[in-house]
This record gives C-alpha cells, structure tokens and sequence, in this order.
C-alpha cells in the first residue's frame, strides 16, 4: 500500500482562492494530502491534523498518531510537509501531539461517507464505555451493514485485518468479504 | 558496538519496565509471522506486535529524554533497544519465555493485556504528562488485545479435548511467572511517591479478578500460589531473553549506526 502511495503522482495543490488566508489555503492543501494505507480519506477527514499554525517560522502542522504502532505515521508526516512546499506555503515543521489521544469520533461526516464509497464500514461511535460494567466473557459482536448490499446477515471473520485500523468481516448474503473501520 | 549505561533512576527504571515489557512481547507475538494456525491470527498477533512496538518506541523515548532531564546522558528508543545488555532489561521474565503454541501465546496475551489495560488506566493520570499521553492512546489498543485474547481463551477452554488440555497445560506453565508482575519494590515505591505512575502491587486484586473471570468461563480455575519467582524486572532474567536480543540487536551492534 505504501509502494502504490509513493508511485501515485501529486495532484497539482489547490490553488490560494482570492482573499484567503494563508491557513486557509494550507487546510484546503491538506484535505488533498491521503492517508497511504486507505487513500481515499484525506489527513482532514480522519481527524489527524489538530491544528495548524503559522508564524515567523512558518506553518506549524499538529498532527496526532491513530494507533501507537502505525507504520503510516512517517508517510503521512511526510506526504503533508511535501504538498504544503509543493504549494508554495513551506518551510513546514511537524508536531506530534499525543493528547488528547485520537478517537475514530473524529473521523468527519465526509470522511465515513467516502469510507464506505470505497467499500470499509466506518466506525459507529466509540463506546469503550469507560465506568459501564466491564465484560470479560466474549459476546456476539453486533451486525453491521454489508457496504455492497446492506443486507444485516454479516459476521466478523477477524478483530483485526490487513492495517492496525480495520477489522475484517463477510457478508452471508451477497459472499463478499469486506472491511471495517474498527472504532477505538 | 560497545553497550550503553543506563541511569540507575528510579523514574528512568519505572519506564524501563514498561517499554521492555511490550518490546518483548513484540518479539515474541512477532515470531509467529507467517506460522499462525490461521491467516486472521497471523494478521492479529503481527497487528498486535505492532501496537506494542509502537507503545514501546513511545515510553523508550521518553525514558531516554528523562535520563537527559536528570542530569546524566539521554539515549534515544534506538540505543535503549539495541544498545543495552541483557542485564539492564527491565521485562518481566513472562513476556521473554518462548511463544509456545497457541494456547501458550494467548494465555499470555490475556494475562499481559489485562494487566497492561489497568497499568495504561493509572498512567492516564501520571504527572509526566508526556506517559499521561502514551497511555490514553494505549489504553484503548490493550482493550481490544485483551478482548482479542479472551476469546481465545474460552474458545480454546470449550473447544475440543485437544484445545482445552492445551490451554490447561499452558496456565500450568506460566502461571507461575505471573506473581512477579505484582512484586513490590522500590523503584515500584518511588514511582508512586512521585506520582509517575501506580505501584504494579496495587494492580494485582483487580488483575487477578478479571483474569480468573474469563479463566472461570473458560472451565479452568486459578492455580494455587507458589512460592517461586522470576526477577526480569531486576536483570536477572531467564536463558531465553539472550537469545531474543541476540536476533534483535545483530544488526545494530555488528554495523553501529546502520539505516536503510
């Protein structure tokens, strides 16, 4: 996935609409920014970037890790500081800002729409439910809706799927397996 | 390449043994690339290795910036992990014992979820707010690792006669490694004096009632205490954590420094 993100060619940056700012301009540049292991949703659509500042040293990009270990991390840093230069908006420095910690609550409206365009459910809301009794004894996981059919009749085949945020599951009713975008 | 000195510290001891302690269980959870009874398994452990990976690099980090903090030389994740000797791991023996088979690997991987899930729970309120913010991340990925393992566990318990007498002679061999997570000591005292994080003793109580709950739904009950126990946390650690390092750090001790 990494691979086919570096071959993609950059589509050209937005350009600075007429009478915006130049934070302005740089969040339209980052909604194009991809995330390489679903490029379908923009570093903006997943919740990553939490700010972005600009001062004498230029753009100042907050981002915060989805999962302690995703190998993604690097690419995307790097993918961001490489399309603000490209639009003339550098020098850009990275900061990683570990709280408060990512939630899948942040992915935004467009950003679930788009997932499931490109068949992985997105994540419902979280609900680790901290102070509600907790449950060691494994329970049915609750169905979810087949993206290609819709059909209710699907199960989990696995907790965990080809990156740290997707869970794996198949639909009984059309046979096709699709994936999850697991809530956390 | 010559080995590096740690700093004695407390604080920096504390950390050690966090960040150790998901290292090499990475490893462990790492070997089973490519060898799961199952492609889904082979994916989670390898997903799961990866979070703890992650975690480690993260707390390693911050053991390293805080020897600088207190005067003496900072080291970074790279030099933690490569560059000390087996002695000054601070892991529990536990996670170093070799993976086993399956039933061995996720009776572990429920015992050290659900310790690491209340562990990463205290942390949340550690005063470094930089650990205060490894943990609320990590909180939620030792969730799903112990929901992950206590599947198996009670899928492995109820399942076959094969699967259940496995998973009884897996507690049988790691029970006894697990008393020394919850040994009180200093560092364990200090840690707590300066509000870093919890004493691990004080974990115990809810640990064992969470881990004997799905043991109990898996038809097994706790085995009786014993007197033995192991003491990674202090560098002395079993025969096989050598044998770990030596495949893990090869590379950076015989070409120091070496990147691709």
């Amino acid at each position: 996935m990494i691979d086919a993100a570096f071959d993609t060619p950059l589509p050209a940056p937005p350009r600075r609409a007429p009478g915006s700012s130049r934070l302005e301009h740089a969040w339209a540049v980052l909604s194009t920014v991809l995330d390489p292991e679903v490029p379908v949703v923009s570093v903006v659509d997943l919740g990553i970037v939490r700010a972005v500042t600009d001062d004498s040293d230029g753009l100042t990009v907050i981002v915060t890790p989805t999962y302690s270990g995703c190998p993604a991390t690097e690419v995307i840093e790097a993918s961001i500081v490489t399309a603000l230069d490209a639009a003339g908006l550098g020098p850009t420095q990275i900061r990683m800002q570990r709280a408060p910690a990512w939630t899948s609550d942040w992915i935004t409206t467009a950003g679930k729409a788009k997932l499931r365009g490109y068949g992985i459910v997105p994540p419902g809301p979280v609900d680790l439910a901290r102070g509600a009794p907790l449950r060691f004894v494994p329970r049915a996981v609750a169905p979810l809706a087949c993206p290609r059919c819709d059909s209710q009749d699907t199960e989990r085949l696995a907790a965990f799927g080809a990156t740290a945020c997707k869970a794996l599951w198949r639909c009984r009713a059309c046979g096709e397996p699709f994936e999850h975008f697991k809530a956390i | 390449m010559q080995s590096i000195t740690v700093s004695s510290h407390p604080s920096v001891q504390y950390l050690l043994r966090i960040g150790d302690t998901c290292l090499i269980l990475a490893q462990r959870l790492a070997e089973w690339c490519g060898h799961a009874p199952i492609v889904e398994e082979d994916i989670a452990l390898t997903n799961m290795a990866l979070d703890l990976v992650g975690q480690a690099r993260a707390v390693l980090t911050r053991a390293g910036q805080i020897e600088g903090e207190l005067g003496g030389t900072p080291h970074d994740e790279d030099q933690l992990a490569f560059l000390r000797d087996e002695r000054d791991f601070r892991n529990c023996t536990l996670v170093e014992l070799p993976r086993g088979d399956f039933a061995v690997t996720m009776l572990r991987n429920l015992a050290v979820a659900v310790f690491l899930e209340l562990l990463w729970q205290r942390l949340e309120a550690s005063s470094d707010s930089e650990l205060a913010g490894i943990a609320g991340k990590a909180v939620k990925e030792a969730h799903y690792h112990r929901e992950h393992a206590a599947d198996w566990v009670v899928r492995l318990g109820d399942g076959t006669d094969e699967s259940a007498a496995r998973l009884k002679a897996a507690l049988e061999l790691l029970w006894p490694y697990f008393a020394e997570i919850f040994e009180a000591d200093a560092v364990d005292a200090e840690a707590d004096a300066a509000r870093l994080g919890p004493r691990w003793a004080d974990l115990h109580d809810d640990w064992r009632a969470r881990f004997a709950a799905v043991l109990s739904a898996a038809g097994l009950a706790l085995p009786p205490e014993r007197t033995f126990r192991s003491t990674g946390k202090s560098g002395r650690h079993s025969e096989h954590l050598g044998y770990v390092l030596a495949e893990m750090q090869h590379l950076q001790r015989s070409f120091p420094g070496g990147v691709w």
